[in-house]
């Protein structure tokens, strides 16, 4: 395969389950908007931390209130990390490798972003918000369907893995960080009123509280919240498990000796957490996190220089 | 009720499909049969089933706009045009002669010029020649075919005659639809393919590849063949990745190779560098190589030029192939053919009057408003002279540049393109319409498509057949019998 249909295929990835974790974000966080209106710590604001692009949003909008950030968020083509910018990045990564995709994956993502585009016009009344994001997460559940079912497990199968699979765990650690540097105490006699609550709502952004549930089996509390979120084996949004599927596409595909040593460490970087100690200190987790970050870049980095870059080949000495 | 009314049903011209008398030709008669026993609704449903296949087949072209790029649906005709059999093969076997005589009119050009020292050939055509390359000269690409891949438009007159009327033999386009054409056409008129009497066309993209591999410099490994494009903002983009697709080879672009040290053709690939035999490049000649022609050119491979001269890849259709295709050229065919092969032209020219020759340039000016002036290096109907449709002035201009630079124009009589019923928006109506079959040409053969891309001008009198403006297209049929 191509290294540039292989890029194009895990950027397309990427933006995918970006735009889906976007979603999942801004539809948790509404609900518990609507329990808890008088949360100012916990409000809208926050979301524009875990994008991490509080300039670039403060250069377009004068207020942090619910209208601004979600058109931030849902349709604004100014930031690229909004669910409009990122399927229509999905979609054009797509569209110059048409040829090694099934159609209706094509289709799919097309249609997508056509109907998000719609939106534009209109704008996203309040009470069509929940419709709007539970529409573009079955859009982008339904394409992620079609991969698993129609696309055959070759090349563009793991580069479409690979890229959902580091942006999953980036996205898992954004929700975690911001998240939890409001809800941790600073203090033990410190507790945040609600806690249990929105410790909960950690989880519901990742779809996880059923499963958090099934295994832990007790009231939500901090700690066990955030060893479930990084450590857990079996949970496919868990950190842990995200890199620990990275690795088993790598095993899968050849030269992967430098991606696969990075992603190790950072698996094993993750394990050796003592997570009591992060889930007392707000920010020990949080310099915790950053390290991850940190350590994806470093993944990316090593995927793209084996991969994407091509020039580090078996052949010639290259006259350029 | 029938909703097709053949009975008013005129042409202004030869018809394809119809008599003078108003009844089908014989190839037609199935044709015309079928179709009038529909129902106005049936006719409409047929229109619908061709337009959801073409929409879900995704066969479109690309259309630059103020709002950015648009894929257009293919505009398509569910009416086919047919050749009886017996004619296509003559047709054929003219175009044969004429591709084999080109590409060895263009081998000689690049080596010895045997044809302008015999004084066949004007040596001041070539110096002034845009098209041809001398980057190109001494080089021998693998069993001396320059152009791999040509598309030549026939046309036909109002008295019958097929003509030729240009041969592309630089990156003719249009073979992707030709085949899309015939499987959105089973879908439209099954019953009538059931007799086994239309030849079948999807051979093509099989015998595409196998030329290409014909061409690999490493006959004993399997070749790696490529195609390449400039990308997704050409307007045959959708063609590249059809074809590629149908080969099963990966569609590359010019940032996906690289040429070594070794002078050798990489891809980059996720397993590394990976040799490159064959590319059937879909980029223009002064683009491909920044280091050999455009130094500008974000689209090429440095250095591809290099490898080429080398040996160590095949580029179709080889760069410099177009000399061969520039309308003062063409006027030299039947003489290049005689030269080359000692035969007679299968398939006559378009009459032809070179102003570089005193007689004939007289004969131009003085019939400037009978006469098709056409400039020796322009494509797609740029820079010409339509005499029955132009002003004094126009005339008196074109007269100016005719005797400023008589090598660079040539002039033909204005034809009148044979017509073939066309659905049209106000029901059915006499078109006009071309035919672009495409010639491989591997050497030791040479393959023809059966049939080839019809454009028809769906504007009434029209002669202009590009999908870019009104132009549509229709299946077409080689049948077998039913010979007039």
């Amino acid at each position: 395969m191509l290294s540039r249909v292989a890029e194009n295929l895990y950027w397309m990835a990427r933006y995918l389950e970006r735009a889906e974790d976007t979603a999942r974000l801004l539809r948790v966080t509404r609900h518990l908007m609507l329990d808890y209106p008088g949360t100012p710590t916990l409000g809208w604001a926050s979301l524009i931390t875990i994008t991490g692009d509080d300039e670039l949003f403060s250069s377009h909008y004068d207020r942090r209130d619910e209208a601004s950030v979600l058109a931030f968020l849902c349709l604004d083509r100014a930031y690229g990390g909004s669910i409009l910018s990122a399927l229509g990045a999905a979609r054009e990564n797509l569209r110059t490798t048409r040829e090694v995709m099934p159609r209706e994956i094509w289709e799919e993502i097309n249609q997508l972003y056509l109907t998000v585009g719609n939106y534009l016009a209109s704008g996203i009344a309040q009470r069509r918000l929940d419709d709007f994001l539970r529409m573009v997460i079955r859009g982008c559940q339904t394409i992620n369907g079609l991969i698993e079912g129609t696309l055959s497990h070759g090349p563009a199968r793991r580069f479409c893995n690979i890229g959902r699979e580091l942006e999953r765990a980036d996205m898992t650690t954004r929700i975690l960080d911001v998240r939890s540097a409001n809800l941790l105490p600073r203090s033990p006699e410190d507790r945040t009123p609600f806690e249990n609550l929105q410790w909960m709502s950690v989880l519901k952004s990742l779809s996880a509280h059923q499963m958090y549930r099934q295994r832990v089996r007790a009231r939500v509390r901090g700690a066990d919240v955030v060893r479930f979120v990084l450590q857990d084996t079996d949970f496919p949004r868990a950190i842990y498990r995200c890199l620990d599927d990275l690795c088993r596409v790598f095993q899968s595909l050849g030269r992967h000796d430098n991606a696969m040593n990075c992603t190790l460490g950072q698996r094993d970087a993750l394990l050796a957490a003592d997570v009591g100690r992060l889930a007392a200190s707000p920010d020990e987790l949080n310099a915790f996190i950053d390290g991850l970050q940190v350590g994806f870049g470093a993944i990316h980095q090593s995927i793209a220089a084996t991969w994407f870059a091509g020039v580090d080949a078996p052949a010639p000495v290259l006259s350029d | 009720m029938a909703s097709i009314d053949w009975s008013g049903y005129r042409s202004t011209s030869y018809d394809e499909l119809m008599a003078d008398g108003g009844a089908p030709r014989p190839h037609a008669a199935d044709l015309v049969q079928h179709l009038s026993k529909l129902s106005e609704a049936e006719v409409n449903e047929l229109k619908t089933t061709a337009e959801i296949a073409i929409q879900v087949m995704g066969i479109t072209f690309t259309v630059y706009s103020d709002a950015g790029m648009i894929d257009r649906a293919w505009p398509f005709d569910i009416i086919p045009r047919i050749i009886p059999a017996a004619e296509w093969r003559r047709a054929e076997a003219g175009l044969e002669q004429r591709v084999r005589a080109l590409n060895l009119f263009i081998d000689d050009l690049y080596h010895d010029q045997r044809i302008v020292k015999d004084g066949v050939f004007p040596a001041e055509l070539l110096s002034e020649s845009v098209n041809f390359r001398p980057q190109c000269v001494g080089i021998s690409p693998p069993k001396g075919i320059w152009a791999h891949i040509c598309g030549s438009d026939l046309v036909r007159d109002k008295d019958g005659t097929l003509y030729v009327l240009e041969d592309n033999l630089r990156i003719p386009s249009g073979v992707s639809y030709m085949l899309e054409n015939r499987n959105v056409s089973k879908r439209v008129l099954p019953e009538l393919f059931e007799g086994g009497r239309i030849l079948p066309v999807d051979d093509y993209p099989a015998q595409l590849y196998d030329m290409l591999a014909a061409m690999s410099p490493r006959q004993e490994a399997e070749p790696r063949i490529v195609v390449m494009t400039p990308g997704i903002f050409n307007s045959a983009y959708f063609e590249h990745a059809f074809l590629a697709q149908q080969m099963g080879v990966e569609l590359v672009e010019g940032s996906d190779l690289i040429v070594g040290s070794d002078d050798k053709v990489y891809m980059r690939t996720i397993d590394g560098l990976s040799q490159v035999d064959v590319i059937y490049r879909r980029v223009d000649d002064l683009f491909i190589d920044p280091e050999a022609f455009n130094p500008d050119s974000v689209l090429g491979v440095r250095g591809l030029i290099r490898a080429w001269r080398a040996g160590n890849v095949a580029l179709c259709n080889a760069p410099g192939a177009g000399v061969a295709d520039d309308k003062v050229v063409y006027a030299f065919v039947p003489k290049i053919i005689r030269y080359y092969l000692g035969e007679d032209a299968l398939i006559p020219n378009v009459p032809s009057y070179l102003c570089m020759v005193d007689a004939e340039r007289e004969y131009v000016l003085a019939n400037l408003d009978k006469l098709v002036v056409k400039p020796a290096n322009e494509s797609g109907g740029y820079g010409m002279l339509v005499g029955p449709h132009s002003t004094e002035a126009q005339r008196r201009e074109f007269a100016a540049r005719i005797k400023a630079n008589p090598r660079n124009y040539m002039a033909q009589p204005t034809l009148t393109l044979s017509t073939t019923p066309t659905l049209c928006e106000d029901g059915l109506g006499a078109r006009h319409l071309d035919l672009r079959p495409f010639i491989l040409s591997a050497g030791d053969h040479t393959y023809v498509t059966t049939g080839g891309l019809t454009r028809v001008a769906l504007v009434k009198g029209s002669l202009v057949v590009n999908s870019s403006q009104g132009g549509g297209s229709k299946d077409t049929w080689i049948v077998e019998g039913g010979e007039d």
